[in-house]
This record gives C-alpha cells, structure tokens and sequence, in this order.
C-alpha cells in the first residue's frame, strides 16, 4: 500500500489540497484519481484570475476512456496554473502528488475543514 | 451477478482492472495502461479475449440460403471456411447487430456482440424455425491475436492457419487442442481470431502469452484500435434506427439482392443517398470529443451527433466517428463539436485513420 502523504488534506471528489503561504492553496488529483482514470490526455484548467466558490467546477481531467469534473476545496481566486500539463497531462500519471494542477487565493480556509486527512481518505479508497 | 469469461482468473493473475461491459466482468487494460497496450498492439502483437461475445452455428443444406434472407450481403455464394462481415437488418431497415459469417463444414458458424447475444439468437431461432436448426456454442471461447506480429506467432502454432488471407478461417488444431482459426479481427491489424473450447482457453491463451512480441490488450485499447480502424461498435454506429446505408456498410451488400428486412427502406437510400451519413472526425484541438457530442456548423445549425470518439495514441490527437447530415459530410469541411459549450473545430476526414494492414 502507497502511503497518503500526511501533509495534505483530501475531498471526497479525490482532490488533493495543499495550504502554502498566503492563504494560497495548492489543489491536484490524489493517485486513486489518476488510477482509476487511467492515461491522461488533456487538462482543462481554469482561468487565471477567475473567482470560484467552494466546491464549484473548475478544471477537468480527461484520460482515453473518459471525462472527470475536478472542484475547487475552497472560495478565492485562481492565482496560478500549471500550464505544463497542457503539453504532459501524463505528469499527473507519473506524479500526482507533484504535479499540481492549480493554486487558489483564498480569504476563508474555513472549507479545508470539510476536507479529510490523510487517514480518513485512506479509509474511503479502501472501501 | 457478471458472468465471467474462462480467462477471468488469468486476467486477474496479469493484473487486470476489471469492469463491467456488456453483463459480463472483462479487463479494461492490464495496469500499464490503454496506451501503452494500444501502441504495442500496432507495433507488435496483442492479445484479447473476446469469449463475452456470442457464437453459433446454422445447421442445415439451406442454412446459406435462409440466412441470405435476413442479411443485405451474399451468404450463398460463401467458399468453405470463407468469413462475411454483414448486418442482420430489422424491418424498418435499422441494424439488430454487426456480425461475422463464416462458411463451415457444418453449416454457418455466426460471432455476435455480447450485448445483442440475447435478441440475435431468438430473432435468428424465431426466423430460421422449421428451416434450419440453432446451435448456441456457449461452451466455445474467443481470443485474438492482432498485429504486425502476429502471422509470425501463428505460424509457431499452425502453419495452416499462418497461410490463411484475410477473412479465410480452417479448423485445425495447436498442440492438439481443437480450434477454428479465421485472419480476421477488429483492430485494423492483420491477425486472427481463434473459437476454441471453454476448456482449452487458458492453456492456449498461455502459449500466446508467453511469445515475446504478445501482450495483453484490454477492451479500452480494443475500442481506440478499433475506431482508429474506423469499425463501427455496436450501440455507437450502429443501433435499430441506423441502416446499414448511413452507417457506410454499402460495400457489404449483394448486388441485385432484394429480399431481407428492411429492403424497400434500405435499397432507397442506396439509390437516392440517405439523409445522414457515417463520417470520420479529426479534432483540430487537444480537446477530446466525446460521444453525444453535437456537431454544429460556423452558424451554430446543429448537423449531427458524435458516436464514438476518443483520443488516438497512433495520432497523439482527439479522433471520432459522428452521424452527419450528407450534405455537410464531406471530404475536408470544417465544423464544430460542441464540448461544455464550447466549439471545438473538427474537420471532415475519410476513415479509417489509420491505414488497414490485412493480408488480402
């Protein structure tokens, strides 16, 4: 069994949140994401500057088989993406827990706490 | 409950992800994933199994001639061991399956999809009654062996069927275990497929598996492969409401022939051309389109629908298959599927997308 890295939080929709200086919070896909979606080939992500509310679309993975919608944890501004994977979406694949797909500015860390730690995800991958 | 196939604890050992297609439990790839298992399938060998799909046998001196009737295609004028790809066709003129027809000592052996087995066998029982006689084969497995290597494997395992052209079949044997070999398939490969007993499946699934140049290949390669080859899947393509004509199939059909269902409807559309038409699809973006997408022109008029589409590891790009009316299908205009509201330009291209390499 890989070990979840203990220092993120994790959504129920299988995104990875990591918070960073300034209230900025880094969001990816776990790797029970990449693996059940298999081969990725394209990532949709968001605007630079947009402004999202928790729990709102704002990215999308796509691999051979099929489309998957990726949330944002929280509300805020998405002050950075990582546009490298709009040539290697299969950084994901190789990587998940570095290859990030978008940062959010956020005024109210308040929607972490309905993210999972790392043991509590373990739990909901194992079922 | 899934049913399994004879090979399902061999997919489990080669680490297959198993999911559910067509009510039975089949591996989708083999853990180094669709892509990896697609490219090594056109550059070397792959193999499938495809025992979830339904074989049968006709049985009687008519058999040729009474199946003629339920098909557009010429059955009669079948050699022994030669192979037909046809439709059977419903009376409004709509597809009930894409099959294969092969002439045997016996009659016609007959391979249909997994999820039309059930309405196939009673339409072909109810049709035939009285005039043939049915003989379901569930005790027979189905594997493939597709590639550029693959004549170099078979020939390891039977020279008979290493000498076969496309779409050819013998009965013979591979280390005693009785098979019926037929160079066919549906990757857009040269290869084969071999109906062999439920028993046996594992064993000879083994031998192939152990030839350097053959892996494993899951049904999500087996559908880009596929659509890639530009073959129609059943459900996608092909449904009750699509004739053979809209879906591209006339090269199937029998000059002159004029009696199965659907005729009137069918030979109309022959003549005047039908209103809507199969087409090849390139995506001019990363953007993969899916089915259900809706083809729209520069106007936003709404002209078809996406059927099948996905990304192409041989092209490193979106491909699909789509439904479009006639007149806005042809060679080389540009149009737009829709995606979460968003045009994405496709262009209008001859299939298949990749050239076919079938020993003719």
């Amino acid at each position: 069994m890989n070990h979840l890295p203990e220092n993120l939080k994790y959504a129920l929709s299988h995104e990875w949140a990591h918070v960073e200086d300034d209230n900025v919070v880094r969001v990816g896909i776990t790797d029970f994401a990449q693996e059940q979606l298999g081969d990725l080939v394209f990532i949709e992500l968001p605007e630079l500057g947009r402004k999202i509310t928790a729990q709102e679309q704002c990215a999308v993975v796509e691999s051979v088989k099929t489309a998957s919608d990726l949330f944002s944890p929280v509300s805020g501004e998405i002050v950075a993406v990582n546009s490298t994977l709009e040539d290697e979406p299969e950084q994901v694949n190789e990587n998940p827990y570095g290859a990030w797909i978008f940062c959010v500015k956020t005024t109210d860390l308040s929607g972490l706490d309905k993210l999972m730690d790392a043991d509590a995800y373990q739990l909901v991958i194992d079922q | 409950m899934l049913k399994q196939t004879p090979l399902c604890d061999l997919h489990l050992k080669l680490g297959a992800k198993m999911v559910p297609f067509a009510g039975y439990q089949m591996p989708v790839h083999y853990g180094q994933g669709i892509i990896h298992e697609h490219l090594h399938c056109r550059s070397h060998a792959g193999f499938f199994d495809i025992s979830h799909m339904g074989q049968c046998l006709i049985l009687g001196d008519n058999a040729a001639s009474e199946l003629e009737q339920l098909t557009p295609s010429d059955i009669t004028g079948l050699n022994m061991g030669a192979q037909k790809y046809t439709v059977l066709t419903n009376n409004e003129g709509g597809i009930i399956d894409d099959i294969i027809i092969t002439r045997v000592e016996a009659g016609l052996m007959i391979i249909v999809n997994a999820a039309c087995k059930d309405k196939d066998f009673s339409w072909l029982k109810n049709r035939l009654f009285g005039r043939c006689t049915f003989k379901d084969l569930p005790d027979q497995a189905l594997l493939a062996l597709q590639g550029p290597a693959a004549a170099s494997v078979m020939a390891k395992f039977s020279k008979e069927a290493a000498g076969l052209l496309f779409m050819q079949s013998c009965a013979t044997t591979i280390n005693g275990l009785a098979c019926s070999i037929s160079r066919s398939g549906y990757t857009g490969e040269d290869g084969f497929e071999i109906s062999v007993a439920n028993q046996d499946a594992e064993q000879l699934a083994g031998w192939l598996l152990a030839e350097e140049d053959v892996e494993a290949v899951g049904l999500g390669a087996r559908d880009t492969l596929r659509l890639e080859a530009g073959l129609c899947l059943y459900g996608h393509e092909l449904n009750e409401a699509i004739t053979p004509v809209e879906a591209g199939l006339q090269w199937l059909f029998k000059k002159g022939h004029k009696h199965f269902p659907g005729a009137d409807k069918i030979l109309q559309q022959l003549q005047h051309g039908p209103e809507k038409i199969r087409t090849g699809l390139l995506v001019e973006s990363k953007i993969p389109v899916r089915e259900g997408s809706v083809v729209v022109n520069n106007d936003d008029q709404a002209l078809g629908i996406v059927t099948s589409g996905s990304f192409s590891p041989s092209l490193g790009k979106p491909v699909a298959m789509a439904l479009l009316e006639r007149n806005a299908a042809s060679l080389g205009n540009t149009l737009y599927a829709l995606v979460r509201e968003r045009k994405i330009p496709v262009t209008v291209t001859k299939l298949p997308f990749i050239p076919h390499r079938y020993l003719r």
